[in-house]
């Protein structure tokens, strides 16, 4: 089990590896050669996920380690989705390098199990917790493609082409590929927050209970029904849903370490 | 040995006043090189000539003697005394001819480095001699080389990338606008050739509807009619503004034809879609303060001219990969030629087939006990006479030669017959 990790890990890095040096050679084959590999890591990844579960008899997200590596792996399954649909190469020289962190970091972290494992069991739980994490992957690419969109407006906006012009892809394909990671993030977070009211109701017997994790969840996904509405009714695209996708990212983040590292909500069993 | 020799001038050397007194037209091409080759000192000729070059490539024993030949005939086939260009001719030999040819044809040497059609124009002066019969085994060797190096400096080097004139650059911007220009609506304002020209381009690229708009009503209808787009009158276009994407304006205002306030009036009817500007009037149509509004973009002719500019220098920087590309070419190209030469070649014939008869009579030794040392020597010297005999009329031939002296053809053969080449 520990080997399948570790494979894992070395191959998200040798995945980030490859993204880069497409970004800079820009040779179609380093490319083909990086998407493989991260996708041999990415089933490398699933089946640890199988191994893990069937030790422990529950998903493995009982600790930070563990969290950060479901982190990754959610990561890792949007942006194969996304990269097959709308082949924004560039957009793993984000990815990738980001995947090898977390994973590297989940590593690192020492894996003992805090969260109470009956609780894990559960199956709204498990829905919970999946589409959440999928829809903050779907996110976090989302952020990715907004500071592509920003780099390459720069180029564009300063008329000096320079460096990443050529690299980048135009500002439609960026942006119309943020809009879609939203869309998608946006609906799994949804379902994410349904489930875990759902979750709340059963496991804890009450829908809402104002802890901090509640708030900042419901604050990120009113910024996202935000963006979202401003696009569908004035046409908010470009530059401002680039920065707002980015904002959006960090409001994300924040919900998901920061309410547990700093304010401590009835989350953070999940991450110590 | 025949020597590869090159001599011609081009934009560099001549004015373009004496490269039109002496450039080739295709019928003149193959009138020339047949020519040419006829005279018993040229055994190879291709012959290019393009508006920025005109170039002799021969194989020759005797190179001055073949350079002042071509020159006579030179001067003799266009009518031109040749002290009038003999000046602004360069002569190579061998390996220099050779990096030439490879240069010409990878678009190293062309006035617009990396233009694309230099390869095409080389390909066809190339068939033109081969169909007439002018090249030979070294010259078809030779281009087809500069044929594949110069694929490979495309494919391997940035040469040919970006984007280095007006209408290209703005088609380049406008994909990293809008990915595709398919369906894009296109609004020209004024007219010019250069307006004119981006226009045409962007068509090329599938654009959608093209609305033209002139200050005198006639001339728009007839320049739409040239892009089957529809005309407006100037006082329309303020309204058109919603549904274009791409503005290219060239008109003759001294102020701006477009202001800030009339994209942002229009802003929200465009749902906020991206709005490409390209302003090529001097003075400026477009306000330049539209390009710090979301999603509108203003390029004017000296920001074109940066981006060309940018353009240009990084074609400069692939040209020194590329230069390496053509050196490694030319090393390749000149092992190939030695070989041509009949010693080592014979030298190679013996060792393969003496190294296949050792080989095998060790072989066949080892397994044969009961035969005494003089019985092995006996063996040896056998196989080292038969060897000796089947080489000798083989040795003779390319010693002497056939095909009225030109020793290549049959080196060449022996070569590839052989496998000589690794």
């Amino acid at each position: 089990m520990q080997t399948t990790f570790l494979f894992t890990i070395l191959f998200y890095v040798l995945s980030a590896g490859g993204y880069i040096s497409y970004l800079i050679v820009q040779r179609k084959q380093l490319h083909r050669m990086a998407s493989y590999i991260l996708l041999i890591g990415f089933l490398m990844h699933c089946a640890w996920l199988t191994l893990a579960y069937s030790a422990a008899g529950h998903m493995p997200v009982g600790n930070l380690s563990e969290t950060l590596s479901f982190c990754a792996w959610a990561v890792a399954a949007v942006f194969l989705i996304f990269q097959y649909k709308y082949n924004i190469k560039i957009l793993g020289a984000y990815a990738a390098p980001m995947l090898a962190l977390l994973m590297l970091a989940a590593f690192i972290l020492p894996p003992k199990t805090v969260a109470d494992p009956k609780l894990l069991q559960k199956l709204w739980l498990s829905i919970h917790i999946t589409t959440i994490f999928l829809g903050d992957a779907a996110m976090a690419l989302a952020c990715g493609a907004g500071i592509l969109y920003l780099v390459q407006e720069r180029a564009i906006k300063s008329k000096k082409p320079g460096y990443f012009f050529k690299r980048l892809p135009s500002l439609e394909l960026l942006d119309n590929g943020g809009y879609a990671c939203i869309v998608t993030g946006f609906t799994l977070l949804t379902i994410g927050l349904i489930t875990g009211l759902i979750s709340a109701k059963l496991y804890w017997g009450r829908f809402w209970s104002w802890d901090v994790k509640e708030v900042w969840s419901a604050l990120a996904w009113i910024f996202y029904a935000v963006l979202l509405h401003e696009r569908l009714t004035v046409g908010w695209r470009g530059r401002r849903s680039a920065l707002m996708a980015i904002i959006g990212f960090g409001v994300l983040i924040f919900t998901f370490l920061g309410v547990n590292l700093l304010l401590k909500g009835h989350h953070s069993q999940f991450t110590l | 040995m025949s020597e590869i020799i090159l001599l011609g001038l081009n934009h560099t050397t001549a004015p373009v006043e004496l490269r039109e007194c002496l450039a080739f037209t295709t019928d003149d091409t193959e009138r020339a090189v047949v020519q040419l080759a006829d005279n018993p000192a040229v055994e190879e000729v291709v012959l290019f000539s393009t508006c920025n070059r005109i170039e002799v490539l021969l194989v020759a024993k005797d190179p001055g003697k073949a350079v002042e030949l071509s020159k006579s005939f030179l001067s003799e086939f266009k009518q031109v005394p040749v002290n009038d260009f003999n000046i602004a001719t360069y002569v190579h030999c061998g390996d220099e001819a050779v990096g030439h040819v490879f240069r010409v044809a990878a678009s190293l040497d062309s006035m617009m480095l990396g233009e694309p059609q230099i390869l095409g124009q080389i390909k066809e002066a190339y068939r033109t001699a081969s169909e007439k019969r002018t090249s030979g085994v070294i010259l078809n060797r030779l281009m087809h080389r500069a044929f594949f190096t110069a694929k490979r400096i495309r494919n391997e080097t940035g040469i040919g990338d970006n984007a280095v004139s007006i209408s290209y650059a703005a088609v380049q911007l406008g994909r990293k606008i809008f990915g595709t220009l398919e369906n894009k609506a296109v609004l020209l304002l004024g007219a010019g050739e250069m307006a004119e020209l981006a226009v045409e381009h962007l068509v090329r690229h599938h654009v959608g509807r093209v609305f033209v708009a002139n200050r005198t009503f006639e001339r728009g209808v007839t320049l739409a009619a040239k892009y089957k787009g529809q005309a407006i009158r100037f006082e329309e276009v303020k309204e058109h503004l919603s549904q274009v994407d791409i503005i290219i304006s060239s008109t003759g205002a001294t102020d701006f034809v477009i202001r800030r306030d009339d994209i942002k009036a229009v802003r929200r009817r465009r749902r906020n879609r991206s709005l490409f500007f390209i302003d090529i009037a001097v003075p400026r149509d477009i306000d330049p303060d539209i390009n710090r509004l979301e999603n509108a973009y203003v390029y004017d002719i000296d920001d074109l001219q940066g981006v060309i500019d940018e353009n240009i220098e990084d074609r400069q920087r692939e040209a020194v990969k590329a230069q390496r590309i053509v050196d490694e070419a030319v090393i390749r190209f000149r092992r190939w030629h030695d070989s041509l030469d009949v010693v080592p070649t014979i030298v190679a014939l013996r060792d393969k087939v003496s190294g296949i008869a050792a080989v095998e009579v060790d072989k066949r030794i080892k397994s044969m006990d009961h035969l005494s040392a003089a019985d092995h020597d006996a063996i040896r010297n056998m196989v080292n006479a038969m060897v000796n005999k089947i080489l000798h009329d083989p040795t003779q031939f390319l010693k002497k030669g056939s095909c009225q002296g030109d020793k290549s053809i049959p080196l060449d053969i022996t070569r590839k017959l052989f496998k000589l080449d690794p």
